[in-house]
């Protein structure tokens, strides 16, 4: 159905593709793996008609095709769903499903057919929302499905998903996943991407792996195993993966705690707790989605302010003032909303990367250009960022490498607590496990780290201790080298229902 | 999906209730009736129906210009040159009209000079991908510069078709008096709902103001909803000019100046989020009568300067933009 040949694309200074291959039959779910940077969005966007293509062509249904924008190729039957959700907070459910082919009478847009054909629409994947309510009032996971939603409205033989799973909970990727195969029945030629290994190999009938722009094979998912497909898409062993795993812990127990938090809470976002961070540990922020895990970091951080307790950092008593004040007694935070509280797309990865620096030093007093070069140099290297260009644009990188660049941001102020949050949503395993290796290796050197993430595996991994909150409130506090994963779901999943609803 | 049943805010609406999003509209509104009230209360004689047809009589040309505005600033985008457009079309009216064109292609002519006007500078702000504030801003200085190339001295109209239009009334129930200008702006308010609540075009200047990007990647015509506000624009500015010169009977140079500013304030005051996305036209109406009633209120007070219109405005539109702040903020804080 789509045949992509010889396809190249080009950003100034980046070459994104080179000459890859691509094609994609009806009633197939074709998975398009590889890691952060390996080209994939950058594919898709070449087929949707965002990006120029600088070289090779594309078939669909045999004939060759070129198009300008991502109207035409919606026009030609290839919708896609973004990783972001790609919609307007501002109109309403039906309107964002139906926006630009609205249902008419008279010439004018029909508003009650509208919400009719949305309503419909909602139906048929099983979403129970009012279809003339605000985009903007509903979560993200419920914007997502609205996304899928406006890619059905259209009769589609071509739907392309990129990371449509990475905001929803297993429940949610089950119910995608029902969808999926029904339009697949219907001979819908569907092209998934994800980091979820699990999900590509429980949906995906075949697999392209890319990677650094270039092809690397198309594989029947049945004839590739993991380990396969994971070293094809790195090109290199999990050693780093394994290094993390086997490291033992660094705490050196009876030290001052860095930050001592004592019934720090605030209404409506976490109930009061206790917590002490010493140098060197690892803490780890365990929960499901709107437990209050960033809640909690947003209060260590300042970001909101508490309405109760009190906050001591490196023994002395610290006001959660802002973010400011915080971050001169040597906390930095991370957010979980890369696009939205993170990077400054349209400057460099070199400005990026010194911007809290500046921030910490102030206004009189410049980062030196070769101390910012030097620095710079330092970290791409250490993270691995790619592309390896300090004048890259940041805007054009890979969510992984963006993080990095976000990482490395917080790690050149030298902070003594260091708060991720979700460091590693939405990125590769390379990447993943570089960034939990860092983690690891900062709190040998001494430093104290939040981590939290929605991958509990990855917690305990990385975690000399362990916080689980449930509902907002902390539940327990689980200690040792011998925690486990099923001791983490049960702390959460004690008398509240079965443990079936954790996401992995 | 029942799994989202309790992690979901309510987003239904309970009945009765109205959406969040009329809330400023409403406010606008409230705030006309206080004011109103106050009058009312205060002075003999302002609570009548000529008061209120007075309000659209002396601001039938700002609710065009208004109704322009509306929707550029919901593309998230400003336009500074619509009082030196309005300016420059009463001076091109009255140019025309005094070298002996015909009534109707001088209006013709003031139309399709203002609307290409509108048009070039969306353009240039949409294919260069320069700021609306600076482009505008251009076009302002260009169209007031205009206006004096054409005449230094105000060119009063003596065209009798232009002289009936502006002196003839309609009569309404109650002893009511209203000049055409009014018909013609309320027909133009008609119109902008109609295009911006029932067209592919209204939707896509919402769409794009909530987020451009997005609205490009669902594959909507987001250039021609951006160039063609400022060509909305233009055409209302040349629209409102003429409304203008009805009500001076001249066109000149030093007309309207400041004029802009009073409209952005107007939309502004009627709920319109400056970032674009939220907003409506019958908003940027009660704006305007907001405007006016306040600066009819001080001409009832008799001793006080018209400077205190600007005292009361410049505090109305801060409180209308904390309020803006409140509304936008409070359901990304319930996220």
């Amino acid at each position: 159905m789509v045949d992509m040949r010889g396809i190249s694309v080009e950003f100034p200074g980046v070459k994104a593709l080179s000459e890859v291959d691509f094609r994609l039959f009806p009633g197939e779910v074709h998975a398009l793996m590889g890691e952060n940077g390996a080209g994939k969005s950058t594919l898709i966007k070449a087929l949707t008609g965002v990006y120029r293509t600088s070289a090779g062509t594309i078939r669909l249904n045999g004939r060759p095709v070129a198009f300008t924008g991502p109207g035409q190729a919606q026009q030609a039957g290839v919708s896609t769903v973004y990783q972001e959700v790609n919609l307007c907070s501002n109109l309403t459910v039906a309107e964002n499903i139906l926006l630009g082919r609205e249902p008419r009478r008279f010439g004018a847009i029909d508003g009650r057919a509208t919400r009719a054909a949305a309503a419909k629409l909602l139906d048929r994947i099983g979403l129970d929302i009012d279809p003339a309510s605000q985009l903007g009032s509903h979560p993200i996971a419920v914007q997502q499905l609205v996304a899928i939603a406006r890619a059905l409205a259209v009769q589609a033989r071509v739907l392309v998903l990129d990371e449509p799973t990475s905001s929803l909970d297993s429940d949610e990727v089950a119910e995608l996943f029902r969808i999926l195969r029904v339009l697949r029945e219907e001979g819908v030629a569907i092209l998934f991407v994800s980091h979820f290994i699990d999900q590509v190999y429980e949906i995906a009938d075949r697999m392209t792996v890319l990677r650094n722009g270039r092809l690397v094979g198309e594989h029947l998912t049945r004839e590739l195993d993991r380990l396969d497909l994971v070293s094809a898409m790195l090109g290199r062993e999990l050693s780093t993966l394994e290094e993390v795993q086997r490291r033992t812990s660094h705490h050196a127990p009876g030290t001052e705690p860095v930050l001592q938090a004592r019934g720090l809470g605030r209404a409506g976002a976490i109930a009061p707790f206790d917590l002490d961070i010493h140098a060197g540990e690892v803490v780890g922020l365990a929960g499901l989605l709107g437990s209050g895990r960033t809640e909690l970091a947003r209060l260590l951080f300042g970001a909101d302010r508490p309405d109760t307790g009190t906050l001591t950092i490196g023994g002395k008593p610290a006001r959660a003032r802002g973010p400011r004040s915080m971050i001169s007694h040597g906390v930095a935070f991370c957010s979980e909303d890369r696009k939205g509280e993170g990077v400054i797309a349209d400057l460099s990865v070199r400005d990026n990367l010194v911007l809290a620096m500046q921030a910490a030093r102030g206004w009189a007093r410049p980062v030196p250009r070769r101390l910012a070069e030097d620095l710079v140099a330092e970290y791409i290297e250490k993270l691995d960022i790619r592309p390896a260009d300090p004048g890259a644009v940041i805007g054009n990188l890979s969510g992984g490498n963006q993080q990095k660049v976000l990482l490395a941001r917080w790690l050149v102020t030298r902070p003594r607590l260091l708060i991720l949050d979700e460091p590693t949503r939405g990125i590769d395993v390379g990447a993943k496990a570089q960034i939990q290796k860092v983690v690891a290796d900062l709190a040998a050197e001494g430093m104290a780290v939040v981590f939290i993430s929605a991958e509990l595996e990855e917690v305990v991994r990385v975690s000399d201790r362990v916080v689980v909150l449930r509902d907002r409130r902390k539940v327990a506090e689980l200690a040792g080298h011998d925690v486990s994963v099923s001791d983490v779901m049960s702390a959460i999943a004690a008398q509240s229902g079965p443990v079936a609803a954790v996401a992995s | 999906m029942t799994v989202l049943a309790p992690s979901r805010p309510s987003g239904r609406l309970l009945p009765g209730r109205l959406p969040q999003r009329f809330l400023p509209v409403i406010a606008t509104f409230a705030v006309f009736v206080i004011t109103f009230g106050v009058g009312s209360f205060r002075y003999e004689g302002f609570f009548s129906g000529q008061v209120v047809a007075n309000l659209f009589v002396d601001n039938a040309f700002l609710i065009v210009l208004a109704v322009g505005m509306t929707f550029v600033i919901l593309t998230g985008g400003i336009d500074l040159s619509v009082g030196a457009v309005a300016a420059l079309s009463t001076m091109i009216a009255a140019a025309t009209l005094e070298a002996g064109w015909p009534p109707w292609l001088a209006v013709l002519t003031v139309l399709a000079s203002g609307s290409t006007l509108g048009l070039l500078m969306g353009l240039v702000i949409h294919y260069f991908g320069v700021q609306p504030f600076i482009v505008t801003l251009a076009g302002m200085f260009l169209a007031r510069g205009l206006c004096f190339l054409i005449s230094v001295e105000s060119v009063s109209i003596q065209d009798p078709v232009f002289r009936d239009l502006a002196t003839s009334t309609i009569s309404l129930p109650g002893d009511i008096v209203v000049t055409w200008s009014v018909v013609i702006a309320l027909l133009t308010v008609a119109v902008a709902v109609y295009v911006l609540h029932l067209t592919r075009f209204g939707r896509t200047v919402y769409a794009v103001g909530g987020s451009e990007s997005s609205a490009r990647l669902m594959g909507l015509a987001t250039s021609r909803a951006k160039v063609g506000v400022y060509m909305v624009s233009g055409f209302c500015s040349a629209l409102g000019g003429l409304l203008f010169s009805l009500y001076m009977l001249s066109g000149y140079g030093l007309h309207a100046v400041g004029m802009e500013l009073d409209v952005i304030a107007a939309v502004v005051i009627g709920g319109t989020v400056l970032a674009g996305g939220f907003g409506y036209v019958a908003g940027s109406v009660a704006g305007v009568l907001v405007l006016g009633t306040v600066q009819t209120l001080i001409s009832f007070e008799g001793t006080l300067s018209s400077w205190w219109t600007k005292i009361v405005i410049g505090v109305l539109l801060l409180a209308f933009i904390m309020l803006q702040r409140l509304i936008v903020r409070q359901p990304s804080a319930a996220r």
